[in-house]
Order: C-alpha cells, then structure tokens, then sequence
C-alpha cells in the first residue's frame, strides 16, 4: 500500500473501570481506512464495535480509558491530542452518526438551528449565513421542503427524517471520515435502505471514508468495501467483503455467515452460534478469547494471538483458520 | 399557547371552589367560639348570645354559607374581630411584605442554587460537587425557624451587625411612597436610598433564612437533571460535533435540564408561602403568615378565611406561570395541547 490510509488504528487497548473490577473492552485492535473507502465493523452486541469508535471519536464515557494504541488521522495521533484540539477535528475533519436519531437530536432546538450550530462552530458558516446553509444540507440529504422543515422539532420528524438531519449535521463540514454507528437500527427496511444510499451516495461524491458499525453482515457486505469482524473486543478477521462471505477464514466469521439470513439459508437452517462472550472483566483472559466457544481449538491457541496476513488484503487472528 | 392556559385556568376552578367550601366549613368547624372570645371574658350569656346574632352565627350553616358567597362575590372578605378592620384590605398591606420576602428568599436561592447544580453535575466528584452534597444536605435538615432564630442570636446579638429584627423598617425611617408595596422597588422608585438600605438591611436575615432551607431542593435537582441531560444521547451528538463544551453544557443540556428545575421551583415557592409564617413570626416580619396565625390563635375566621383563599389563588396563578415558563421552554408542551 503506498496511499496514506485516512484513518489507521494501532494496538488499541481500552479498558471501563466499574465496581465489579476493570473490563478490558478492546485488546490491540488495529485496522485501516483508506481515502473514499467503505469499511464495516462486524460482531455481535458487545463485541466492542461501538467503543472503537467512541475512543476514536474522543467521546467514551468517563468511565473508560485507551490505555494503548494509535489512531493515526491526517498526520495526527487522535488519541493523543488534548480535548481541545479534537474538538475542533470533531465535526469538522471526523464526524459521527449514531443509532436511534430521534434521541440523537436535542429535542428542544429547532434541528435547522442544529445543523447550523455545527457551522457556526467550525466556521463553516457565520450566524448570519448559517440558516441558510442548514437550508442547503437539508437539501443536500433530500428532505422534501427544506425551508419548512428546518423550523421543525426532532418529534415532530419521522424516525427517518431525523437521521437525514443526523447526516446533514455529520456532513456539513465535508469531513474526511464518517463514522456510522448502526445507522439504520430503528428504522423500517425501507428507509433502512434509502439512509445507506444516501449516505454511500455522499461518501462517494466527497471521497470521504466511512466506517460503518453494524451487526448485519449482509448490509455491510451490500454496502462497504472491506469487512473488519470483531469478537469480545478482539478483531479476528478483516477481508474484502465478497471473499470474507465465500470463504471465511476464521471459524466466528463462518458462524456469523451461517447465522445471517441471505437468498439461500432459510430461516430454519440458521445456525446460532454456541456460547456467549466472555466475561471480560476476568484476570485470566485466554490469548484467544473465542477458544471457549470454537470447535477448532488446537493446544497452540493458549499462544498470543497471530496477524496472519492470507493474501494482500485479507488478515485473520488465528491459529488454526479455516 | 394561550389555549393550554385557558384549559390550565379552567382546570383551576373546581380546585378554587372547594378551597371555598373547605374554608368555610373549616373556620366553622374549629373549636372556640368566636362570639364568647369577642364578648369577652366577663360576658354574660345574653350578651354572648346578642353577638352571635350580630355576626349572623345563629343562622342554618347553609344560609350562613350562601351570605359568605354572596359577600365573596362583591369582594368583601368580612371584617376582623379582634382589629374590626376589613380583611381585604389588611392583606392587601400585607401581601407585599410577604411577597418581597419570599420573592426575595426565592430569587437568592436561584442565583446560589443552579450554578451549584450546574458545575457540580459538570465536574462531578470535585470538591464543588462535595460543597453541593454538604449544603444541600445543610439545608434540608436546618428548619427556617431555626436558621433565623440563630442568624438572629449570632448577627443581631453577639456580632450586632444585624438590625434588630423588628419588621420591614427601622422605627426611625418612614416607609417608602406606596407604589408596589415592595420596599426596595418602591425606595428605589423613588430614589430613597436611605429607606432602600434600611429595608435591604431588615430583609437580609430572613430572605437568607428562607434561602438556605430552598437551595436545598433546587441544587439537588438541578444537578440530577443535568446529570441525567449529561448522559444522554444528543449530548453525545454535541459532542461528537465537535461543539465548544460552553454551547454544550448551557445551549443544549442546560435548556433541556431546566424543566424539572422549574416545577421543582413551583413546589419550594408553595413551600415558602407557608414557610413564611414561622420566619415572619422569628423577624416580627407584617406579613399575611403572622397575620393568619394571630387570626387563628383568637378563633378569628374571617382572616383566616381570607389567607387561605389568598393562598390557593396564589398557588393557582403561580401553577399558571410555571406552565407558561414550562411552554416557553419545551416546545412539546406548546404543541401538545
């Protein structure tokens, strides 16, 4: 690769202190973005999809601590910058979408005001312009009567509606990362569809990467250009989409396959995958934290886990892949 | 907008007609007779009896009742028996004094209170979220009577920084022209500074009194909804916008924050109102709270009458107003009705 990807993550280690003891959510989790890529990150709940990005974003809770790693964006290391400077970046350079809109948006400022409130900040726009440039992004997400509905409330949007605002408030900037976090949980399939459109449409127009955090592989695999499958805070494979879904490497990707319903599995022939996570807060956390719930455990899984790079863009933590 | 207050204004009606009924049947309910306390000690019987014919005690409860309405409706309260003055107009010069007082009380534990609220949700388990945590927990387990009567001993008695507490005025300075009927305003008015410092030294105690004890609940709720507001996920969408944390934390957690802050408010502005009677009585404070207590101390119904339907107008023009400020600030509430 000789391009600088947009966004390259190191060894990223995070860990939440709670009262039952320290939880390690993410253990060296290292992946990239390239320019105008589409990525998906992939797992079951909990599998630490969402606090990648927060700890990226620089919005975990208070709770939670990067305790390693790099998050190299734009010639910076995001992680160590002080609050101040990835505030600035934040909206303007990086931007996220979060699940469920209609609690995303403040819901007592007008989401016109919202939109514009972001440009204001990053200089985007002044207040004396901003009305009219939130007018635009309105426009820009393809909200119907836009003048009208930036004097709108979020509750009195559809579900829908509020994740174009979402977007319209994300893009306003023209960041160089989008990160989508679930952005279509809530939503009706059909709308599910119009929003990954609009947002792989907008992506495409920009050059813009886009990180898109999701469970449902056969909307990663429909929209995004690599998939980066996660596992109890572990990434355990990343490929190209078409070559993770016909010949997954890892045996929890191949479980995740056989339980994602597609044109060929029915319903009754999904396979659940046995076992939960593990609990993470335990001391004697195995090198491979899926070995307790895979059938291919061989005595050398008790060794570090393995990059094992399987051709020029496929790379599965392994020791015994499929 | 100004439906929602029309239908909070008729859903107040029934409230105030069984205020009139409660009092009434109240004063006539409680023991003690009036007509022996006004006839005097010495009295004889006959002359109890003259009396209580006199003050239309010797007739049916529902004839007595349908002569309170219909002096109700002409505004005529009756006449206090131990002052002989109409009742209307006793409160109407003392309404003002309770109201500055209270207001006063009210607006001091504000300005202390929601900044406390704020900045210890905002640095949550800093020393100024400890500082919360003591005063509030101060406030609510000092009573105002107590507050004042210490403030008055250590002030007043061993410091002697303090005027004596004995009313809105030192006895050496004139009241003000009546304009509101708030000393300070109506000093200020009229450019009286003298008077103005006068009744600002006389209400310090008190209104301090007061504002200890309601602090309490407004920085404690304050700084829960904030909390919560803090946590929530649009404030994680502030953030991830990368917006400066002064528009987060006031622009949009503060504003959505401040609702249960206001009905909080309306609860220890109620509370005041009756807290007033205890620190009017400490401060010899002429306001309608000792009025109403020395009424019922002699069995005086009228004035006590009179307080009460005072007081549940009060609350009822003060729930209006929460409701406007309520509307003001959400805009579901302005749509939903």
């Amino acid at each position: 690769m000789t391009a600088v990807p947009a966004l390259a993550v190191d060894d990223l280690s995070v860990e939440f202190r709670t009262r039952s003891g320290t939880v390690k959510v993410l253990e060296k989790v290292g992946f990239e973005v390239d320019k105008g890529e589409t990525i998906a990150l992939v797992g079951e709940s909990g599998s630490g999809k969402s606090v990648t990005a927060f700890a990226v974003m620089g919005i975990l809770d208070p709770a939670g601590r990067v305790t390693a790693g790099r998050a190299m964006f734009g010639g910076s290391d995001l992680l160590a910058m002080s609050e101040r400077d990835l505030a600035e970046q934040r909206g303007r350079e990086l931007s996220m979408i979060f699940q469920n809109p209609r609690t995303a948006l403040n819901p007592i400022r007008r989401v016109g005001q919202q939109i514009a409130d972001v440009l204001v900040r990053h200089g985007g726009a002044t207040s004396t312009e901003a009305p009219r440039a939130a007018v635009e992004m309105l426009k820009k997400v393809r909200i119907p009567d836009p003048e009208r509905r930036a004097e709108a409330y979020p509750f009195e949007l559809s579900g829908g509606m509020c994740q174009r605002i979402m977007i319209a408030i994300a893009l306003s900037c023209r960041p160089a990362l989008l990160i989508a976090d679930e952005p279509t949980t809530g939503l009706d399939v059909t709308t599910q569809a119009v929003i990954m459109d609009l947002i792989g449409e907008l992506a495409h127009e920009s050059g813009m990467a886009t990180i898109f955090i999701t469970h449902d592989l056969a909307l990663a695999a429909e929209y995004c250009d690599r998939i980066v499958v996660m596992h109890a805070g572990h990434i355990v494979e990343a490929a190209p989409g078409r070559e993770l879904f016909s010949q997954p490497r890892h045996p929890y990707s191949a479980k995740l396959l056989a339980a994602t319903p597609g044109e060929t599995a029915s319903l009754a022939e999904l396979a659940s995958i046995p076992g939960g996570l593990p609990d993470l807060r335990r001391s004697d956390l195995p090198a491979c934290r899926y070995s307790d719930r895979c059938e291919r455990r061989l005595d050398d899984c008790t060794r570090p886990l393995p990059r094992r790079a399987l051709g020029e863009r496929h790379m599965v933590a392994c020791w015994n892949p499929l | 907008m100004l439906k929602m207050l029309l239908s909070r204004l008729a859903t107040a009606i029934p409230s105030l007609i069984g205020v009139v009924i409660v009092t009434f049947m109240l004063t006539r309910l409680l023991p003690g007779d009036p007509a022996a306390y006004f006839a005097g000690l010495a009295a004889s019987p006959q002359a109890i009896a003259e009396i209580r014919t006199k003050l239309g005690l010797d007739k049916s409860l529902p004839e007595q009742f349908v002569a309170y309405i219909s002096d109700l409706l002409h505004g005529n309260l009756g006449n206090s028996l131990s002052t002989g003055q109409p009742v209307v107009a006793e409160i109407a010069t003392r309404l003002p004094a309770s109201g500055e007082l209270t207001l006063a009380a009210l607006i001091l534990a504000v300005c202390i209170a929601i900044p406390l609220g704020v900045l210890a949700a905002v640095k949550q388990g800093t020393w100024i979220d400890h500082l919360c945590r003591i005063v509030t927990t101060a406030g609510v387990s000092l009573p105002v009577f107590f507050t004042g009567l210490l403030f008055a001993y250590v002030f007043y008695y061993l410091l002697q920084i303090a005027p004596a507490p004995t009313g809105r005025l030192d006895v050496f300075l004139s009241p003000p022209t009546h304009i509101t009927g708030f000393y300070l305003i109506d000093s200020a008015l009229t450019g009286n500074l003298e008077t103005f410092w006068g009744a600002l030294r006389q209400l310090a105690l008190p209104a301090i009194s007061m504002a200890i004890f309601s602090l309490a609940p407004l920085a404690r709720m304050t700084r829960g909804s904030m909390l919560s507001v803090l946590g929530s996920d649009f404030i994680r969408t502030a953030r991830a916008s990368g917006l400066a944390p002064r528009t987060v934390v006031f622009t949009y957690a503060f504003r959505n924050a401040v609702l249960p802050v206001i009905t909080t408010l309306g609860m220890v502005f109620s509370f005041l109102l009756g807290a007033n009677v205890l620190v009017e009585t400490v401060f010899a404070w002429p306001g309608i709270g000792l009025y109403a207590v020395n009424a019922l101390i002699t069995s005086d119904y009228a004035p006590v009458q009179g307080f009460v339907l005072t007081m549940a107008l009060l609350y009822v023009a003060l729930n209006l107003a929460i409701d406007c400020l309520y509307g003001l600030v959400d805009p579901r509430v302005r749509l939903d009705s």
